[in-house]
């Protein structure tokens, strides 16, 4: 993945089970979705010792209306560039679609 | 696969591909290999293709699933040949070339196809005794492997979501009905567009009787995970719904009850096969390994949803 600021290479990093990737050239920090409220839940769980109830998917804006089962990921993001589907659908399409 | 056995098979293709023209090969790419894992060799010249399946293969199977694909035109890819020959101790079966989904263009993948060719499957008639769908098969052996790897931290969770199955999920019974003729490992590069242009689907290996929401638990697993948008999802199984379908109820507004346990099966499937890859190759898990690996992790605090009543038990 490449810095959409400054299109340096990105590493990814792990957090406390949030993969986080880092901009090698101008050190800036790319979320995917829910990932800063995954961090902020950390926070506050360490805050207070004791976990918040998990929050419910959000209904996603732009898409239309899917069921989906409980244990799956939040889906979310937005229309246009960079959005949380395009970035892992491409990379997961190349390899993960296409095997047993 | 050896070598030799794939030189054989690629001298098989040429044979095949050229009994009508005198023998003289014009091709001019000599043999491409399209495939060579543990459970199948796969080598193309000119318009054949040549495929060794997996030396386990049982060939009473093999010969009825082939037989299928012959009666399903339209829907099945047939055999360029009926039955399987025997080379170097493995069985050997003949297809026309198809032209296979473009990997690098996601905005190609046929999800309308699909989704209409699995209704298509799922409601053909059944020609005499099938073999039972390898899918729940396919998932057992995935786990085993990843039970016979060195240990890893994304393992357990992953072993707790195939703990809360059902028996008949993990291949330890039969599959409640009722049952269909199922394709039994439906992905992307099970697609080839065949001579007329028209999508069908390959590899019969797996084929069989089973529940029919197993070929939809693999796109429904990636929307699940979140790897497919919810509007491809929802192209898939709209066409799926709209051809006729019998996997999901055509009125109910949540498919879920029906897709979850195969779902979940697919789910801790793919999240097995990509630990045990991740193990064998000394590396870490990637974004899209991960996010199948949490899917199995909230798993254990979701009940699996009870079945909806077969159809037919409100007559």
């Amino acid at each position: 993945m490449q810095c959409p600021k400054c299109h340096a290479p990105m590493h990814t990093y792990n957090r406390n089970g949030v993969q986080i990737e880092q901009c090698s050239g101008c050190r800036g920090i790319f979320l995917d979705y829910g990932e800063l409220e995954s961090l902020t839940r950390l926070e506050a769980q360490w805050g207070q010792q004791a976990p918040p109830p998990p929050a419910p998917p959000t209904a996603p804006q732009g898409y239309p209306a899917a069921p989906a089962p409980a244990w799956g990921a939040p889906h979310g993001g937005h229309h246009g560039h960079g959005d949380h589907y395009g970035h892992k659908r491409h990379k997961s399409f190349g390899h993960m679609l296409f095997s047993s | 696969m050896t070598v030799p056995v794939l030189a054989a098979l690629a001298d098989s293709a040429r044979a095949v591909a050229h009994r009508r023209s005198g023998g003289a090969c014009v091709c001019g790419d000599g043999g491409a290999v399209l495939a060579d894992r543990a459970d199948a060799s796969v080598v193309r010249h000119g318009d054949v293709v040549a495929k060794a399946h997996a030396p386990d293969t049982d060939p009473a199977e093999l010969a009825v699933r082939l037989d299928v694909a012959a009666r399903l035109p339209g829907v099945l890819l047939a055999p360029s040949a009926p039955g399987a020959t025997r080379l170097h101790g493995r069985l050997v079966t003949f297809w026309p070339h198809g032209t296979p989904v473009d990997r690098d263009d996601p905005d190609s993948a046929p999800w309308e196809a699909a989704g209409a060719l699995l209704a298509r499957l799922h409601a053909a008639p059944v020609p005499g005794t099938i073999p039972p769908m390898r899918g729940p098969a396919k998932a057992a052996r995935a786990v085993a492997r990843l039970r016979a790897a060195e240990p890893h931290p994304a393992a357990p969770p992953v072993l707790r979501a195939w703990a809360g199955l059902p028996p008949w999920a993990r291949d330890e019974a039969a599959a409640p009905g009722p049952l269909a003729l199922c394709h039994g490992d439906l992905h992307l590069g099970q697609l080839v567009r065949g001579p007329d242009g028209h999508w069908l689907l390959i590899d019969v290996d797996d084929l069989g009787m089973g529940d029919p929401a197993w070929d939809l638990a693999r796109p429904a697993a990636w929307f699940a995970c979140g790897l497919l948008s919810p509007r491809e999802w929802t192209r898939f199984l709209d066409a799926y719904r709209d051809a006729g379908g019998p996997a999901v109820p055509a009125g109910a507004a949540d498919p879920w009850p029906a897709l979850d346990v195969p779902a979940r099966a697919l789910t801790v499937q793919t999240a097995a096969l990509a630990i045990s890859k991740a193990v064998a190759g000394r590396r870490a898990l990637d974004e899209v390994e991960q996010a199948l690996v949490d899917a199995c992790a909230r798993m254990s605090g979701v009940d699996v949803r009870p079945p909806e009543l077969a159809p037919d038990a409100t007559k």
